[in-house]
């Protein structure tokens, strides 16, 4: 696994996983995808950047542990559901809000918050699991 | 104003749960003499529930409260009447009195703050259990007091006894509360009322219903070992290790006579059967006479008292039992009359205590002339225990005698128990108020001297009323004691007996029991030591039997525990998929149910036959592979074809799905056997390995004929339809699987993100476990073997 190539291309392959899974995560709602499969993708691509580099640029990369942004996943998912709190609608109803962006109609929605949350989640839980498990020595 | 009473009651309830808050503060901010505004929190309570009095002494019943959970018809609701009542002030009265008592007892103790905050809990808890009208809230009260009496009993928790006889008392408290839920639950299911005031007018239903006895016998468990009846009574004298303010208010005023108070509520609904007034008295008899020879076995002040009390609950529950014309008059007499004499004797010995540095009656002696105030309050309440005119005592015991009287075989019996019981407590009464007071001084380890305000305030101002209520009892019967007789008995009781003593026959057996009592006090010396002679002979008391009892327990769960999680892997494996192919099998077998030989699909395409090949190509790579992670990239094969499977018929997301789960486990099975250090291949012979390829066999022959019987059956289209129409439509989401993650089913989806995270967690502690625990094997290795090299030096 340690050859010069792999080690060379593993922070791009990375970087391109990375920015795919939040691709795949944002047009789940209507095209195959969503924030367990994009978490996935995620997790997968850190676990390469970790077989490539070893897991301690992985950990200082990741700024946070991830077991911290699997937490914060799951409180976004909370709060996604509780916002129906204010409209006065039971827990966990969809809503939806479609502000104009530079003339661009971008529908947003707490179930879409609730799929990031989902998203990290997934992330952290596996990415930790992972990193926990390879050797401090590698 | 009807709500602002409601109001008002309903704050009073909570009062002491507020001081309980601001306890430690007051107390860090004023020291001990936080008593004074803490006492302030019962003797509101007291103003606020005599404010009560007239209104139930005309036959009133006051109750309120709110709906709670409406659908389960449960309410926070209370009654009132004269039983309540009477519990209410009591607990109250003593409670602000206690609290002056702790803040001298304790003074400059360094969690005296705690202790505050702990007793009024308790307090809160009591006035709660007494004044309940739904059953659940009478439960959770009961509960309470004997979880808050678990932390009083154990508040000098450095000491191991303390601890001992606080984890008693939970255990038998807290388990015959667990009865009392029981018999309150098959109470509601025989008549349908969640409240006691409801229950009051089902009496006939509960006595006619064939669960009567099942009722009784729960019930029973319930108050018997709250009350500490024999063979339950062993706790109480063990909770004598708690500091003396809460011998005094637990353990005689207030939450010993919970059991007590439940037996009287419940009296008008169970009594009046023939094994109500059977097992009451007997149990109440032999508990007042086993009280009594215990007692009088005793040296330590604390633990006298403490079996005299069980004494008096035993009599207690007799009266309540034997249901006799005076039997609820001699109760409620006999419960107020305890409750002022008992709390201001413990207090009085723990003033001794406090003062001279021991609790043992026979090195005290000669404390009268130093200790004015303190001998005077002991000698009032003595007096009054002893039964002796015009104390409030002797009206009680008049009127115990008087309801004990009968020709029959029963009455004798009962009525000698309360004599000999009478005698005996009697004589320690003298003992406790007489001996460490009279007599040549005695040296002690502290020179002794009259305590402080705080101190004796509580036993002289008890002591005070047990004598004013005798004196002025034409002014106390009316308020107190016939609203108290009316609720026991379930039907109007008026309590005329009054002080001033007429030739009959109870003054006749009282007469005989002051004159035994005297003799067993003069005597007593020698009759401790026949008590001893005798308890020594028994050996084996209850109180061995539950330390047996609880290291029976102990062990019989250790061993089901190795038994259920004997901590290898394997058994685990073993187990789960042999259920797996179990669970998978037998129901298709059992009902006949094969699946038909699936038909060759004649239009198969040479793409999918392929990748079918590819996925039985991994399968075979995992078989033949020569070492593990060999097999771990053939199963990623074989799930890489699955998914590509998944992909030609027409469901990406799973397939999707599919392809990134491979990876990953690929990727994690691969780390996971490199962190345990496994062989690089399973060098087990064929024999060993035979079972564990037959379980593998069966679950995935199991899993096939499932899913094939599955796809055979007709498809229900309902979910597919809805989906389809409303996806779009209502959750504005194309992809039918995503919104159903996130919108449809999004609160499973929340429940399933929360366990992957808990999962996440316990899988990193399992390994962080792992690190540290070969690091500390290690470390002790070491200790082990420099241990063994140092002792082998000369």
């Amino acid at each position: 696994m340690n050859t010069v190539i792999f080690r060379t291309l593993a922070p791009f392959l990375t970087a391109l996983m990375l920015l795919f899974s939040v691709f795949v995560l944002l047009r789940g709602h209507n095209e195959p995808g969503g924030g367990f499969i994009g978490g996935l993708i995620a997790a997968s691509a850190l676990a390469i950047y970790g077989i490539a580099r070893g897991i301690r640029p992985v950990r200082e990369a990741l700024w946070f542990h991830p077991m911290t942004i699997a937490a914060f996943g799951l409180l976004l998912a909370c709060i996604a559901g509780l916002v129906s709190i204010f409209a006065a609608v039971p827990f966990m109803t969809g809503l939806w809000i479609y502000p104009a962006l530079f003339g661009v109609e971008v529908p947003l929605s707490t179930v879409m918050l609730f799929d990031f949350g989902v998203y990290l989640v997934v992330v952290g839980a596996v990415t930790s699991i992972a990193l926990a498990l390879e050797r401090e020595d590698i | 104003m009807q709500t602002d009473k409601m109001a008002m009651t309903f704050i009073a309830f909570c009062l002491p749960f507020l001081g309980a808050l601001v306890a430690p503060v007051l107390t860090r901010l004023l020291g001990h003499r936080a008593a004074w505004p803490l006492a302030l929190f019962p003797a509101a309570i007291f103003a606020h529930f005599s404010g009560f009095l007239s209104e139930v002494a005309a036959g009133g019943v006051v109750t309120g409260g709110y709906a709670w959970v409406p659908a389960y018809d449960v309410s926070f609701s209370w009654l009132i009447d004269g039983l309540s009542l009477t519990f209410l002030l009591l607990i109250s009265g003593i409670g602000a009195l206690i609290v002056l008592y702790s803040g001298g007892y304790l003074k400059g103790h360094p969690h005296q703050g705690r202790f505050f905050s702990f007793i009024l809990m308790f307090m809160g808890a009591m006035l709660g259990l007494v004044a309940s009208d739904s059953f659940l809230m009478l439960f959770v009260f009961w509960e309470l007091t004997s979880i808050t009496s678990f932390l009083l009993i154990g508040f000098d928790h450095a000491r191991e006894a303390s601890r001992r006889a606080a984890l008693q008392a939970l255990v038998v408290t807290g388990g015959g509360g667990l009865l009392l839920l029981a018999g309150l639950l098959v109470l509601w299911n025989v008549t349908g009322a969640t409240q006691l005031s409801l229950l009051l007018s089902h009496g006939e239903a509960v006595r006619a219903s064939p669960f009567y006895l099942a009722i009784l016998v729960l019930v029973l468990g319930g108050a018997f070992t709250k009350s500490a009846q024999f063979p339950f009574h062993f706790w109480l004298p063990n909770a004598m290790e708690a500091p003396t303010p809460v011998s005094a208010y637990l353990h005689s005023a207030t939450m010993v006579k919970a059991g007590v108070y439940l037996l009287m509520r419940l009296n008008p609904v169970l009594g009046e059967t023939t094994s109500w007034a059977t097992i009451l008295p007997v149990f109440g008899g032999l508990t007042l006479v086993v009280g009594g020879v215990l007692a009088i076995r005793q040296t330590d002040l604390k633990l006298m008292l403490a079996y005299t009390t069980v004494a008096s609950l035993g009599l207690l529950v007799m009266l309540t039992g034997f249901g006799s014309e005076h039997a609820a008059a001699a109760a409620a007499l006999y419960l107020v009359a305890h409750s002022l004499f008992k709390g201001a004797l413990f207090m009085v010995a723990g003033v001794i205590d406090h003062e001279t540095g021991t609790r043992d009656v026979t090195r005290l002696g000669g404390l009268a002339r130093l200790m004015p105030v303190t001998f005077l309050a002991a000698l009032l309440a003595a007096l009054s225990m002893g039964g002796l005119p015009p104390f409030f005592g002797f009206l009680a015991k008049e009127e115990v005698y008087a309801a004990l009287e009968g020709g029959n075989l029963a009455a004798i019996a009962a009525t000698l128990a309360a004599v000999i019981g009478n005698a005996l407590m009697l004589a320690v009464a003298f003992a406790v108020a007489l001996k460490p007071f009279l007599g040549p001084r005695v040296e002690t380890p502290k020179a002794p001297h009259e305590g402080p305000l705080l101190l004796w305030l509580g036993p002289a101002v008890l002591a005070a009323l047990g004598l004013g209520a005798g004196l002025f009892s034409g002014v106390v019967h009316p308020l107190v004691s016939s609203p108290l007789a009316t609720a026991i008995a379930g039907k109007p009781e008026a309590v005329t007996i009054s002080a001033i003593p007429h030739v009959s026959l109870p003054l006749l057996l009282s007469a005989v029991t002051v004159a035994l009592g005297i003799a067993a006090f003069l005597l007593l010396d020698r009759a401790r030591a026949a008590a001893d002679r005798l308890v020594l002979t028994l050996g084996w008391g209850p109180d061995r039997g539950f330390d047996q009892f609880m290291a029976g327990l102990v062990r019989v769960s250790h061993r089901l525990s190795l038994r259920l999680q004997p901590g290898l892997m394997e058994t685990y494996l073993t187990v789960t998929f042999v259920v797996v192919a179990l669970a998978l099998l037998v129901p298709l077998a059992w009902y006949g149910e094969w699946p038909r030989l699936p038909i060759w699909p004649a239009d198969a395409q040479f793409h999918e036959l392929a990748v079918m090949a590819l996925a039985l190509a991994g399968v075979f790579g995992v078989l033949s592979a020569k070492n593990r992670l060999n097999a771990i990239l053939a199963l990623g094969i074989q799930g890489f074809a699955v998914a590509l499977l998944f992909l030609l018929f027409g469901a990406p997301d799973l397939s999707f799905t599919q392809f990134m789960v491979e990876t990953l486990s690929v990727v994690i099975l691969a780390l996971v056997m490199t962190r345990l250090h496994l062989q690089p291949r399973d060098s087990r012979p064929l024999p060993e390995r035979l079972p564990d390829a037959a379980i593998a066999i069966a679950c995935g022959l199991g899993l096939s004929l499932y899913l094939l019987k599955v796809t055979q059956g007709r498809f229900d289209p309902v979910l597919t339809e809805f989906f389809d129409l409303y996806s779009k439509s209502i959750a504005h989401g194309a992809n039918v699987v995503n919104v159903i993650i996130v919108d449809f089913r999004g609160t499973d989806t929340l429940g399933e993100i929360a366990v992957v995270m808990t999962t996440g967690l316990a899988i990193l502690s399992l390994i962080r476990i792992r690190k540290g625990f070969s690091g500390t094997a290690a470390a002790s290795a070491a200790r082990g073997a420099e241990k063994v090299a140092k002792e082998r030096q000369p």
